[in-house]
């Protein structure tokens, strides 16, 4: 057994509106810049519909993913190494700009400067790849809400794989929300494709990243991933992709999509996974035990067995305690209620996803029935078979009864916490018909209603103990009175060796601000003191037996910092 | 021996060579983020699908051509049975097969640079000056080989140029080789010296990040945190979004 730990998020469908905040954050966030202009490392699709780019879901056509061979091992869907080097020159499997859509902008000049006449003028869209005037036809969410989905639904690939006319029908009755970030996956086809070697899978925290100093342009990564969530920048000419905001999840911030959704659906926290079992589990050959076979491979944090191993493998005790309290961890194992996007690629993605019940909610309700009772719920839910064959092609491989599972237990919380509130305690037999003890329905509830921050992002902050002693260390000269003098260099303010870029600086700040002592030990600068404390000088002594002011060594004593003292 | 013939058989070759190898060290260290293919595939790929792996595999052949004809000494093809009549007419088969694929690779490829719209915005002055001493380069080396080696009753090379290029790597020039040499051939060798010469500034540094080491590495890289902690100041020249000027694609 090897422990490693992996950031992961889940997203709750039920609660998604699809207002694209999450996506126009990370826009201005990541991808604001020339080259990536038609790139949203986060996007949000209207199910049943085309995605971005245009059908990438078909893996006959784009070849993304793993495939398990005769043998029973596995082989880049697309084909091995040499395969790949073969076609170095020109990959067969590249989208193209158009997959995707041509970036525009508008001729906002023209409003402004446009000669005085009987007109308004007009500002017309431009081509961002060609500077000329552009007939817009595509975009990112270009079906929207279903808008003129009748056109293109049909090339939805999940709907070509259920094999039935359904369309019609379909979009009358179902519809709901799907943000995508890249997966992060835990057997990554991106890094496996990347000839270059430039892509990683971080071995502390799981994050897939490129190396931009050492990617060479080869595009491999681009087609390698089922997803396509690896892009390549058309201007530098090397592959961008999701960061997981490693810079902010490095400082226990939740990524800029999950800080800014505004339905609160994104939950990120750590799992603990055996690296060991990842190739075995991925190579399982039934696809429907895909699923199960993810589930398996992920530890239980509360084990000593697994606790002992993963301080074996060096995870740092807060990084273990931030595992015990994940949400993911609930979702994923103990309500069962999260799913993978899409485990038959076999890359076992790492942001689940809970199906949307609101659906079939709807749908009771629109036919004037009570949208909340239990009974009638779980009869819609047996009853609704296209919706449920639906999401059972994008989270389990086709197989219904997971998700089956996932709305019931989202149906019974609806109902048990109905007769909560109305009747002061719930139906233990809705608790019982799922599964699942009535306190596990409550706190299921608690955590996806109306948990905290603090509970939705649990994220323990990246180590870099080398980083935070060096900001922390006092100087030689900085004794009291000593040219150092704590803080300020020898030609003033910030002068002298630089601090180090370090993770530290935003919890050390942090930590100053929420300390209740003062932050610079035997002196007080009045300019930046943060009013913590009683620093010795400041005030007149009030009682000349207790020593005023606590001058001991600055510690940290910032919520965030709990684990480092440890 | 004219002191020009010392200046372009001693001199220009040693230059080049310096800044080929001087200005690949100094671009790696300078700007490994600018280290890449620059691919346009994105752009376009109906004409590219032909044209780039013609070329490529075209250029390939042509270089391995090269490495036998320039670096091992006939006397060493004689001792395992390679004739002189072999060699030739192998390597002017071999050679123009190869020579009609590249040609028609750069064919393709600068016809589809000049005419797309997005890839021609995309180009570079590098890319252009490149192009020129690439497609020179290439020129003169296949009329040479039409002139001589086809249809002429064949020039010794392996006597003349061959020996002179080891000749400066062994540090001991010789270049009276150099003195019966026809133009075409002299200018073939001047145009690939300048071309080496230019190489490390332009998009022609991917050459050396042919990834072998593809074939032999995991498959799943993990790298940690702490590794690839840098203190290199992020220099990323990453512009904000502005419209390409369409004038570009106008001839004047």
């Amino acid at each position: 057994m090897k422990v490693m730990a992996q950031i992961s998020m889940v997203m709750n469908l039920d609660k998604c509106i699809g207002c694209h905040t999450c996506s126009v954050t990370c826009k201005q966030a990541w991808t604001n810049r020339t080259g990536v202009e038609y790139v949203w490392f986060n996007n949000v699709e209207t199910r049943p519909g085309v995605g971005y780019p245009r059908t990438y879901e078909d893996q006959e056509k784009w070849r993304g993913g793993w495939k398990r061979t005769k043998r029973g091992n596995l082989k880049l869907k697309d084909g091995g190494r040499l395969w790949k080097l073969a076609h170095i020159f020109s990959n067969p499997k590249l989208p193209e700009i158009h997959d995707y859509y041509e970036p525009w902008t508008y001729d906002y000049d023209m409003l402004l400067n446009a000669p005085a006449g009987d007109q308004i003028p007009v500002a017309k869209p431009r081509s961002l790849l060609t500077g000329e005037d552009t007939k817009i036809s595509w975009s990112a969410n270009w079906d929207d809400n279903l808008g003129g989905s009748l056109e293109t639904m049909q090339d939805d690939p999940i709907l070509q794989k259920m094999s039935e006319s359904v369309e019609a029908e379909f979009s009358k009755a179902f519809m709901f929300y799907l943000p995508r970030i890249c997966e992060h996956c835990l057997n990554p086809s991106c890094v496996a494709s990347c000839p270059s070697g430039a892509m990683y899978k971080r071995a502390e925290d799981g994050i897939v990243l490129v190396d931009q100093d050492q990617c060479r342009g080869w595009r491999m990564c681009v087609s390698g991933c089922p997803y396509k969530k690896v892009y390549f920048n058309h201007r530098t000419g090397k592959a961008e992709k999701c960061t997981m905001c490693y810079p902010r999840i490095e400082v226990g911030l939740p990524t800029v999509c999950a800080e800014t959704c505004v339905g609160r659906l994104r939950y990120i926290g750590l799992v603990l996974y055996d690296a060991d079992l990842v190739a075995e589990a991925a190579s399982v050959e039934d696809e429907h035990a895909l699923l199960a076979a993810q589930r398996s491979i992920l530890l239980d944090p509360n084990d000593p067995a697994v606790i002992e191993q993963a301080r074996k493998d060096g995870i740092q005790e807060d990084w273990i305690d931030a595992a015990q309290r994940s949400p993911i961890w609930k979702l994923i194992q103990q309500y069962e209620v999260a799913l993978p996007l899409h485990p038959e690629y076999r890359t076992m993605p790492m942001v689940w996803y809970i199906p949307p019940l609101s659906p079939v909610v709807d749908v009771i309700s629109g036919s004037g029935a009570d949208g909340e009772d239990a009974r009638t719920l779980f009869a819609a839910i047996e009853k609704l078979r296209i919706p449920i064959a639906y999401l059972a092609e994008m989270f389990s491989a086709g197989d219904p009864d997971p998700v089956d599972l996932a709305l019931r237990r989202m149906a019974a919380m609806r109902s048990y916490m109905r007769g909560v509130n109305l009747d002061g305690e719930g139906d233990e037999r809705i608790a019982r018909a799922v599964g699942m003890p009535g306190e596990d329905l409550q706190e299921m509830y608690r955590l996806l209603a109306i948990a905290k921050y603090e509970e939705r992002y649990v994220i323990p902050s990246a180590h870099a103990e080398q980083a935070h002693d060096l900001e922390e260390m006092g100087c030689s000269l900085d004794f009291e009175d000593g040219p150092g003098m704590g803080g300020a260099g020898p030609f003033g303010s910030s002068s002298g060796q630089s601090v180090p870029v370090a993770v530290e600086n935003f919890q050390s700040l942090e930590a100053r601000q929420t300390a209740d002592r003062p932050s610079s030990p035997g002196r007080v600068n009045l300019l930046n003191w943060d009013g913590n404390g009683t620093p010795r000088g400041l005030f007149p002594p009030k009682d000349k037996d207790v020593p005023q002011g606590d001058m001991g060594p600055v510690q940290s004593t910032g919520k965030r910092n709990k684990g480092k003292d440890v | 021996m004219s002191a020009i013939e010392i200046v372009l058989w001693v001199a220009v070759p040693y230059v080049s060579i310096i800044a080929f190898i001087a200005g690949h060290i100094w671009r790696y260290r300078y700007d490994k983020f600018g280290w890449t293919t620059r691919s346009s595939q994105t752009y376009e790929n109906t004409l590219l699908r032909w044209g780039s792996p013609m070329f490529h595999l075209g250029i390939l052949m042509v270089l391995a051509g090269h490495v036998v004809g320039l670096f091992i000494p006939r006397e060493w093809l004689y001792a395992i049975g390679i004739t002189e009549e072999m060699y030739h007419w192998g390597a002017t088969v071999m050679g123009s097969f190869a020579a009609v694929l590249t040609l028609a690779g750069l064919a393709i490829l600068i016809y589809r640079r000049r005419t797309v719209g997005p890839v021609f915005l995309a180009t570079t002055v590098m890319d252009k000056v490149m192009y020129v001493f690439l497609a020179l380069t290439l020129g003169f080396g296949t009329l040479a080989t039409v002139v001589h080696q086809v249809f002429g009753s064949g020039f010794q090379y392996r006597e003349t140029i061959s020996p002179w290029l080891r000749s400066i790597f062994g540090f001991q020039p010789q270049p009276e080789l150099m003195a019966n040499v026809p133009i075409l051939f002299e200018l073939h060798v001047l145009s690939a010296l300048a071309l080496f010469a230019l190489w490390p500034f332009t998009r022609l540094v991917h050459v050396f990040s042919a990834p072998v080491g593809y074939l032999f590495r995991p498959y799943v890289v993990y790298r940690s945190r702490d590794d690839v902690q840098g203190t290199r100041a992020p220099k990323r020249g990453w512009d904000p979004i502005s419209t390409p000027d369409p004038q570009r694609l106008r001839r004047p």
